[in-house]
């Protein structure tokens, strides 16, 4: 009996809870209507879409760039440092360092044409088997049946070569503006490393449609292994080293002794994996380098021979360091 | 004159590259130069002038005291980029659409393609696989190549040029680079647009002719001086050899203290740097030219013979 009692009246509390609550509900909603009333005026509205003309005051702008954009010196720092992107860049450079003829933009036009080759090369993978004879069909579906794969091709193919071509342009460039010397040497070696494996993309590459020309090209190609010294089996002492045409390093490369289908399988692997693995992570290294080294090297003022210093200086120098 | 014989080879969609080469790196080249003949020119007006040195603010570009040293990447570097991108874009949307990637029959070992070439940027490897066997052509040269590439800054002691294009203060460097890659460029020409079936030297404007015979008249220099027996075949060529070395050497050395600035930056060099650089010019920048003149003008194909290997 005596535990009904307060059962009795916790229920009654309860529902006279409930009781108010229903009629807070009530009121609650009659305020929200009110207030939705009030948000529905003209005025109201007309300022919301004022608003939203300039995107970036809107949250969802300054939840993804946290900066604003301004031409401040401070905003316009910020935006390049805050952004993943763009950090790679620091906040300000030398004046004439933006001028085409210093450069000749070929190290960034050579980094784009990487990433549009990346691009490319992903969408074909779609549609590419690295097998003997799906190979070739798989070329010939994609220029006449794959909607833009033709252009798709294309495009891999000529960026793949212009991206040879700007490499090479921009060694040259910076042979001749002097960049390579100190502290930039290593940074040097680094991209000879990647002209190295600039070169072997394409390589490989040329193998995968499967036709006449990349596979004599790649027969060409990997023939000149077999006269590696010590390790060929027709080059200097490779047969006094017991060399034949099923061990030495060709046989490595492809695989086999011939140009088949372990040789396409290869070129597969490194084409689209190793090989952009192993360039992605040096070209990391190399524009972290770029900006380690003090950024670009110039426009630098230009010194002059009078003021060389001695020939002991370095020497000197280099010791007390 | 085949015209159409040399419309076929350069228009090849997979030669265009190398068209474009032949207009890309000679405009490279004058801008560079027009460059280092601007920097020259003030460097000699600052030299003569050492009031003028200390003031001038040392570039061949426009500046006034008030302006800032520094611009920001935003937007000044991102907008050339942006651009950049763009007229790249645009340019190989271009090209593919208007040219096609090559696609030859399907892959046939029994079949061989006649004149079968490397793709183009290694047909500098195929070319030199004429002058030396395929052991130095495709394995000792692209090594070294790539060694002496990633030694070059470490052999160059001059400490003048860093940041600004200039030929008069680095002759050396800038003559030695320009010389491999006008070598290496040269190399891909001619095995693009001379060498047709069986790897024959067909001057530009004749027709390929697939059943051209030639006689290859391969002599080795040992044999024409009557050393017929090996020791002495393997001497005689080491000899040749060593003295080719040395011959090239001092050449190099007269090439490389020409001047008296030369001769200064010669100081600084160590002993080191010195006989590595003589190693890689000699066996790189001197060797290929000079097998390539024995090999086409005097036809000899061997200068060294070994029971292992020849060169
Ligand atoms: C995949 C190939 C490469 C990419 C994507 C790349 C990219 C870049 C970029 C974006 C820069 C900044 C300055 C500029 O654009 O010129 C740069 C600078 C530099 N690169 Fe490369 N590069 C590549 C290959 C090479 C090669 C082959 C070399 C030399 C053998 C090289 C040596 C250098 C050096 C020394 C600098 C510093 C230049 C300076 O301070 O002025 N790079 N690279």
């Amino acid at each position: 009996m005596e535990s009904d009692k307060p059962v009795k009246t916790e229920s009654k509390a309860a529902g006279g809870e409930l009781e108010a609550a229903g009629s807070g509900v009530k009121s609650n909603i009659k305020e929200e209507m009110a207030l939705l009333k009030k948000k529905a005026a003209k005025e109201n509205i007309r300022e919301e879409l004022e608003n939203l003309k300039d995107p970036a005051r809107t949250q969802i702008y300054k939840s993804i760039f946290r900066v604003k954009h301004e031409p401040t010196p401070r905003s316009r720092s910020l935006g390049v440092l805050t952004n993943v992107f763009l950090h790679l860049h620091p906040a300000k450079i030398n004046r004439d360092a933006t001028r085409f003829s210093y450069t000749w933009g070929m190290g960034g036009i050579t980094f784009y044409l990487f990433i549009v080759l990346t691009f490319t090369g992903i969408l074909l993978m779609f549609y590419y088997h690295p097998s003997k004879g799906q190979a070739y069909r798989d070329i010939l579906y994609l220029e006449s049946d794959v909607p833009f794969g033709k252009l798709l091709r294309n495009m891999h193919r000529w960026a793949a070569h212009l991206m040879v071509i700007t490499t090479w342009l921009h060694m040259f460039r910076v042979v001749l503006t002097g960049s390579y010397k100190t502290p930039r040497e290593f940074n040097w070696c680094v991209g000879v490393l990647l002209l190295v494996l600039t070169l072997l993309l394409s390589f490989t590459g040329y193998l995968l449609p499967d036709d006449q020309l990349g596979f004599w090209a790649v027969t060409v190609g990997t023939n000149m292994a077999r006269g590696t010294p010590g390790l060929g089996h027709e080059g200097p002492f490779g047969p006094q080293l017991g060399m034949t045409p099923y061990n030495d390093v060709r046989f490595a490369l492809l695989g086999g002794s011939i140009v088949d289908a372990n040789a396409l399988l290869r070129s597969y692997i490194w084409h689209c994996i190793a090989i952009p693995t192993i360039a992605s992570v040096l070209m990391a290294v190399h524009f972290w380098r770029v900006r380690k080294d003090g950024g670009i090297s110039g426009p630098a003022p230009i010194a002059l021979t009078s003021e060389m210093k001695g020939p002991g200086a370095r020497a000197v120098k280099q010791s007390v360091k | 004159m085949d015209w159409g014989q040399l419309w076929t080879i350069a228009s090849a969609p997979d030669n265009v590259p190398i068209v474009a080469l032949l207009f890309l790196v000679p405009f490279f080249t004058w801008m560079g130069f027009k460059q280092a003949r601007a920097n020259d020119r003030l460097a000699e007006k600052l030299e003569a002038d050492p009031a003028m040195a200390k003031t001038h603010h040392r570039k061949t570009w426009p500046w006034k005291p008030h302006w800032s040293k520094e611009v920001h990447v935003w937007p000044f570097l991102l907008r050339v980029e942006f651009l950049a991108t763009i007229i790249v874009t645009v340019l190989l949307f271009v090209w593919s659409i208007t040219l096609n990637a090559p696609l030859e029959e399907p892959s046939n070992p029994n079949l061989t393609m006649n004149p079968s070439k490397a793709p183009w940027y290694f047909l500098g490897l195929q070319e030199m696989l004429v002058y030396f066997d395929p052991w130095i052509a495709g394995v000792v040269m692209p090594t070294l190549i790539i060694i002496g590439l990633m030694a070059f800054p470490y052999l160059d002691s001059n400490p003048l040029g860093v940041g600004y294009y200039t030929w008069k203060q680095r002759k050396v460097a800038v003559g030695a680079f320009c010389w491999g890659f006008v070598m290496w460029i040269s190399l891909i020409v001619i095995g693009t647009f001379i060498r047709g079936p069986g790897w024959v030297w067909f001057w530009p404007g004749t027709t390929w002719d697939h059943n051209a015979a030639v006689y290859e008249v391969n002599r080795d220099l040992p044999v024409l001086l009557g050393i017929k027996t090996q020791p002495w075949q393997a001497v005689f060529g080491l000899v040749v050899v060593g003295a080719f070395y040395v011959a090239a050497g001092l050449l190099i050395h007269l090439l490389i203290t020409w001047s008296k600035f030369e001769k200064k930056i010669f100081e600084r060099t160590t002993m080191l740097q010195y006989l590595v650089f003589q190693f890689f010019a000699i066996s790189i920048l001197l060797s290929m030219p000079v097998k390539l003149l024995i090999r086409q003008v005097f036809r000899i194909k061997y200068v060294l013979l070994t029971p292992w290997f020849n060169i």
